[in-house]
């Protein structure tokens, strides 16, 4: 029998396996094969610490420099809100937090989830303006590809089919709660194969940043 | 006799490869953030010049290559190969596009070094074959004759003279065993002669041993320029063993900028060790004079003046903060661009870009970023510390008959030197 | 009670007033089944109308793999209420749990049952049927497949009581060694309308009865084949502790200061949101309270496979895996991998700086 209970049953268990599985073994991979690779040697004497300004470029570089603010106010304020409301709704909504703490063993406090719902709408809306702004803005249309508009797709999706279950707009509800939890699933193979994984490598690329014009005396 | 070939372009980028560029074509995600930063985008308004786009060649190189997904994707055939066609469209991106200024690497909010990985694809395009001819032409005047503008010594030698009548002071040369070797560029012996001259005053005043070296002389680099380690390693190299030869502390690279990225910060890595003598930049070493209080000067420019920071000496050198003291020495209206220290616009001819015939209209065309930063602050003069910059900037007031008079700095203060004879 | 055809003639109306229900008491009745199946209040008169004029169909029950705790929950009700005013009024001819008859007398009495009412029955079905091996679930040497068949043949519908009888219940949760499988998945050629619960409200298994009566059709069903009025709204929906999970308010001990506060059980399991039921309203125990309201989550009973669903005591959203537990060799196997994928890249990068070839300025230019 097929019936949506077995599919939620199916999403949370034997494909929450696969998807986690895929997205550990991906990030791990992903990761060792960019660090791996290693640099040369620096020969020239240095000016400053590399440590200290990579790590200072690693937070510095999450407000944008205030000329490029305002050639692409856009850009940067869509891209707050968007990632602040992904985080608000993934990591301080309860469901989630018992799902954390369940996986990891990390648990904290949450929300009121019609907060997390405000949140969510407003993330979904920004969302969808992000989309508009790359097929339309000449440069972001030149430089993306089918895998900027999957990589959108699968972000958008946990969002939206969360939105549907809190809202129970598809019946019965383990049919949306499994859509919901197999947007996630996708998103979570998606993630290391594309540029999703600037999620964890912008660390390794601020750092980089920082630590090379550190050397140089320069703060970037 | 050999050759340039796709497949060496290839291997070229193959041996750029390393962590820190894989890592930023990990984080890239596309938001177009960089183009803003580059005034090959903003002056012309065409999405190719964004600097992220400028790589594509070597993000295939890198996919396809250097990731397991994307050898994936390359053998099921979805990918889309780096040939020659690829190569030659993008070379006018990477070369007459691009200045190397490092300014879009400044704002990539992930943290990508796009001007390094600029600087690091170079090397696959002149391996390939696909470097313009201006280019090629003065790595070749620089190994074979000595200099990119193919100025020898003799006309070295010949400036040397005049410089010497004019100013009664002896420039030495090829003396060992001194303190200081200065380099020039050929631009500054040529078109400059007034920075040898005030290198010369300035060391009479403060008492420095210093020597130029027949043998080594240029410090412009155009290996680097053209993307080339090889040819950039044979250039350093002679500056190297001369320095060595003559037994110096210190070599003092010119007012140029990329001269400076290419003794200093290049240069030991393109020889594989560290140098037995240390580099400075000429400002660097005025700034520690000063600042000991052995550099004096007297006397203050009236005019409302600014400073053009070069983006080698400043934004990718680090000597941010020495011109500004120097200046406020001799100037009492000194006013900073709106964009300025490593956030300033570059000049549009660094990188090698001067060099290239065909990328004149272009560069005259970004040189309008500079215009209107001028153009706000509405200065008597301008003062700058690269030969390279001072001859760009130059070409491009005369472009949009500007009057302003471009000045470089070394020379602004020789000119304030207390109890040089050109004061009294 | 078992009688066979029992009281066929007669209508309800008559029946009611022979064991002394008064025209009040009947009306009192009908309004309230309007107000359980979600009609209006307006419908009463024609409820007791149709009531009153409807005989009292045959019904005959049949039970395979199950725990009887359904006939529990149904028989448990006291009169008069409204579920055993009903009860009273169909003639149950075959029920192996509450009927005096038993071996070939009780087998005989369901075979006239079938040939009297042909086509008229009604069969009610608790318990799942094994399609392992027939002998696991036989009653009087007729395996539960071969009663089922024979029985629903001449039936006008079946009522699936139960979630065992509705989507395989306990027999089917896994590994679901009889290979236990619901009523509709065996009938297909007749009307099955699942009530489903662990056990189901009596309330409700009335309800459609009374359905059948008054409106001689079955009541609208929801797409796993559950009556709309009763099953169309999930416990989370109806709750009353659900401005609590909207205001992110949480009891997360049985003993806590949310838990004496009433807040929502969300933490400590509660399958609500997930769980298609009318224990909110309908209550149990004549309408003294219903479990989210005694302090403990809603297990979900009324759902497929909610035995399955990962502990009763784990949030809904908690997945159900134990891949977490293996969480150290993934990683393993992860760092081993990248590992390879690193090494891979390394040489690549060694060899093309081994076949170095220097570029001089002899090989600038590309040969024509
Ligand atoms: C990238 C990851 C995820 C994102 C962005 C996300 C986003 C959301 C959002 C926006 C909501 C709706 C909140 C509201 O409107 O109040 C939601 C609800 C929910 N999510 Fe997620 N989610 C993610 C992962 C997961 C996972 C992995 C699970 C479980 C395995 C899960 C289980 C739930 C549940 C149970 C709800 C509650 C729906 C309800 O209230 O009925 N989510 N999610
Ligand atoms: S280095 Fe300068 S010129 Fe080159 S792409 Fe970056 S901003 Fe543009
Ligand atoms: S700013 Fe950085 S992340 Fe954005 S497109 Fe440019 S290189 Fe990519
Ligand atoms: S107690 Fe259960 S049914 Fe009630 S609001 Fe909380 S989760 Fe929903
Ligand atoms: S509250 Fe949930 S588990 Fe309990 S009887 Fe109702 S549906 Fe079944």
């Amino acid at each position: 029998m097929s019936t949506p209970v077995d599919f939620l049953l199916w999403v949370r268990g034997p494909g929450f396996d696969i998807a986690l599985v895929v997205f550990i073994i991906g990030i791990l991979i992903r990761l060792l094969e960019v660090l791996i690779l290693g640099r040369k040697p620096d020969y020239a004497e240095p000016r400053g610490g590399e440590l200290g300004a990579g790590l200072r470029t690693l937070l510095t570089r999450t407000l944008p420099e205030p000329g490029t603010f305002k050639r692409s106010p856009f850009t940067v304020v869509g891209g707050y809100i968007w990632h602040i409301g992904f985080f608000i709704s993934l990591f301080l909504f309860v469901p989630h937090i018992e799902l954390i703490d369940a996986t990891i063993g990390l648990s904290w406090p949450g929300i009121a989830s019609n907060l997390v719902d405000a949140v969510a709408a407003v993330t979904l809306v920004t969302l969808v303006a992000m989309l508009f702004s790359r097929l339309t803005h000449p440069v972001k249309r030149l430089l993306s590809g089918p895998e900027d508009y999957l990589s959108w797709l699968v972000t958008f999706l946990p969002v939206m089919t969360g939105y549907l279950a809190y809202h129970r707009m598809i019946d019965p509800y383990p049919l949306v709660l499994g859509l919901h939890i197999l947007s996630v699933e996708i998103l979570m193979v998606v993630f290391p194969f594309t540029k999703l994984m600037h999620a964890f490598t912008f660390i390794i690329a601020r750092w980089y940043n920082g630590a090379m014009a550190g050397r140089r005396g320069v703060q970037s | 006799m050999s050759e340039a070939t796709l497949e060496r372009g290839l291997k070229a980028f193959r041996e750029q490869m390393n962590a820190p560029i894989a890592s930023f074509f990990s984080s890239c995600v596309n938001c177009g953030m960089c183009a803003e930063a580059c005034l090959f985008y903003t002056e012309t308004g065409d999405p190719k010049y964004t600097p992220i786009n400028k790589l594509e060649p070597f993000r295939r190189i890198w996919e396809q290559e250097y990731t397991l997904w994307g050898r994936v994707k390359s053998w099921l055939g979805l990918s889309q190969p780096v040939d020659d066609e690829l190569l030659e469209a993008w070379e006018p991106l990477v070369y007459d596009g691009c200045t190397l200024c490092g300014r879009c690497s400044m704002v990539c909010p992930v943290g990508n070094d796009i001007s390094y990985m600029i600087r690091c694809a170079r090397e696959g395009f002149v391996a390939a074959g696909y470097a313009p001819d201006g280019m090629k032409n003065a790595s070749r005047r620089a190994v074979t004759i000595g200099s990119p503008m193919g100025v020898k010594f003799p006309a070295l030698a010949a400036q040397i003279k005049h410089v010497e009548a004019d100013t009664g002071l002896t420039i030495p040369v090829d003396v060992e065993g001194v303190d200081y070797m200065a380099l020039l560029s050929s631009m500054e012996i040529m078109n400059f002669p007034e920075y040898m001259a005030a290198l010369a005053r300035i060391f009479k005043q403060v008492g420095i041993t210093w020597t130029l070296c027949s043998e080594a002389f240029e410090a412009t680099n155009s290996g680097i320029q053209i993307g080339s380690s090889d040819i950039a390693k044979e250039l350093v190299n002679r500056i190297v063993v001369a320095a060595e030869r003559l037994k110096v502390k210190y070599v003092i690279s010119p007012e140029c900028g990329h001269a400076y990225t290419a003794i200093r910060w290049e240069g030991p890595n393109l020889i594989g060790r560290p140098y037995n003598f240390k580099v400075v930049h000429i400002l660097e070493l005025l700034e520690e004079l000063r600042s000991s209080g052995r550099l004096k000067t007297e006397g203050y420019e009236d005019a409302r003046l600014t400073f053009h920071d070069p983006c080698q000496i400043v934004r990718k050198g680090g000597v941010l903060e020495q011109p500004r003291h120097l200046l406020n020495m001799v100037a009492s209206d000194f006013v900073e661009m709106n964009d300025h220290r490593e956030m300033n616009w570059c000049c549009g001819g660094g990188g090698g870009v001067s060099a290239i015939e065909r990328a004149e209209a272009l560069r005259l065309k970004v040189f309008k970023r500079k215009k209107s930063q001028l153009e706000e602050l509405n200065v008597d003069t301008l003062v700058t510390a690269c030969a390279n910059c001072r001859l760009i900037i130059e070409e491009g007031l005369e472009e949009y008959r500007m009057e302003i008079p471009v000045v470089g700095l070394t020379e602004m203060i020789a000119e304030h030197l207390v109890g040089d004879e050109k004061n009294e | 009670m078992a009688e066979t055809g029992k009281g066929m003639g007669k209508t309800l109306a008559q029946s009611l007033r022979e064991s002394g229900v008064s025209r009040r008491g009947f009306l009192k009745f009908c309004t309230a089944t309007a107000s359980m199946m979600a009609l209006p209040p307006s419908m009463a008169p024609a409820i007791a109308q149709a009531l009153g004029k409807a005989k009292r169909p045959s019904v005959i029950w049949l039970s395979f793999q199950e725990c009887t705790g359904c006939t529990e929950s149904l028989t448990r009700s006291h009169s008069p209420t409204v579920e055993n005013l009903i009860f009273d009024y169909i003639s149950l001819d075959y029920h192996h749990t509450l009927q005096v008859a038993a071996g070939e007398g009780a087998e005989a009495a369901r075979e006239a049952a079938m040939r009297e009412n042909k086509g008229q029955y009604i069969v009610v079905v608790d318990g799942s049927i094994p399609l392992g091996n027939p002998g696991y679930s036989a009653i009087a040497g007729i395996s539960n497949l071969q009663m089922l068949e024979e029985t629903v043949a001449g039936a006008a519908a079946v009522v699936a009581v139960g979630t065992c009888a509705a989507f395989g219940g306990l027999p089917h949760a896994k590994p679901n060694p009889t290979g236990a499988v619901s009523v509709s998945e065996i009938v297909k050629d007749k009307p099955v309308v699942n009530v489903s619960g662990c056990p189901p409200i009596p309330t409700v298994i009335t309800g459609v009865l009374a359905h059948f009566l008054t409106f001689g059709s079955l009541p609208e069903l929801d797409a796993l084949g559950r009556p709309m009025a009763f099953f169309g709204k999930s416990i989370h929906d109806r709750c009353y502790r659900r401005p609590f999970y909207d205001k992110g308010l949480y009891a997360e001990t049985f003993d806590d200061e949310g838990a004496r506060k009433g807040w929502c059980l969300y933490r400590l399991g509660c399958k609500g949101p997930m769980a298609y039921n009318a224990c909110a309203t309908a209550k149990w125990n004549r309408g003294t309270s219903w479990p989210v309201e005694s302090g403990h989550g809603c297990l979900g009973c009324s759902e497929p496979d909610f035995w399955d669903a990962g502990g009763f005591y784990n949030a809904l959203s908690i997945p159900d895996s134990d891949i977490t537990r293996q969480a150290v060799y993934v990683a393993g196997a992860g760092v081993a991998l990248g590992a390879v994928a690193g090494a891979v890249n390394r040489s690549k990068q060694a060899r093309a700086r081994e076949e170095h070839e220097p570029v001089t300025i002899d090989d600038l230019d590309k040969r024509p």
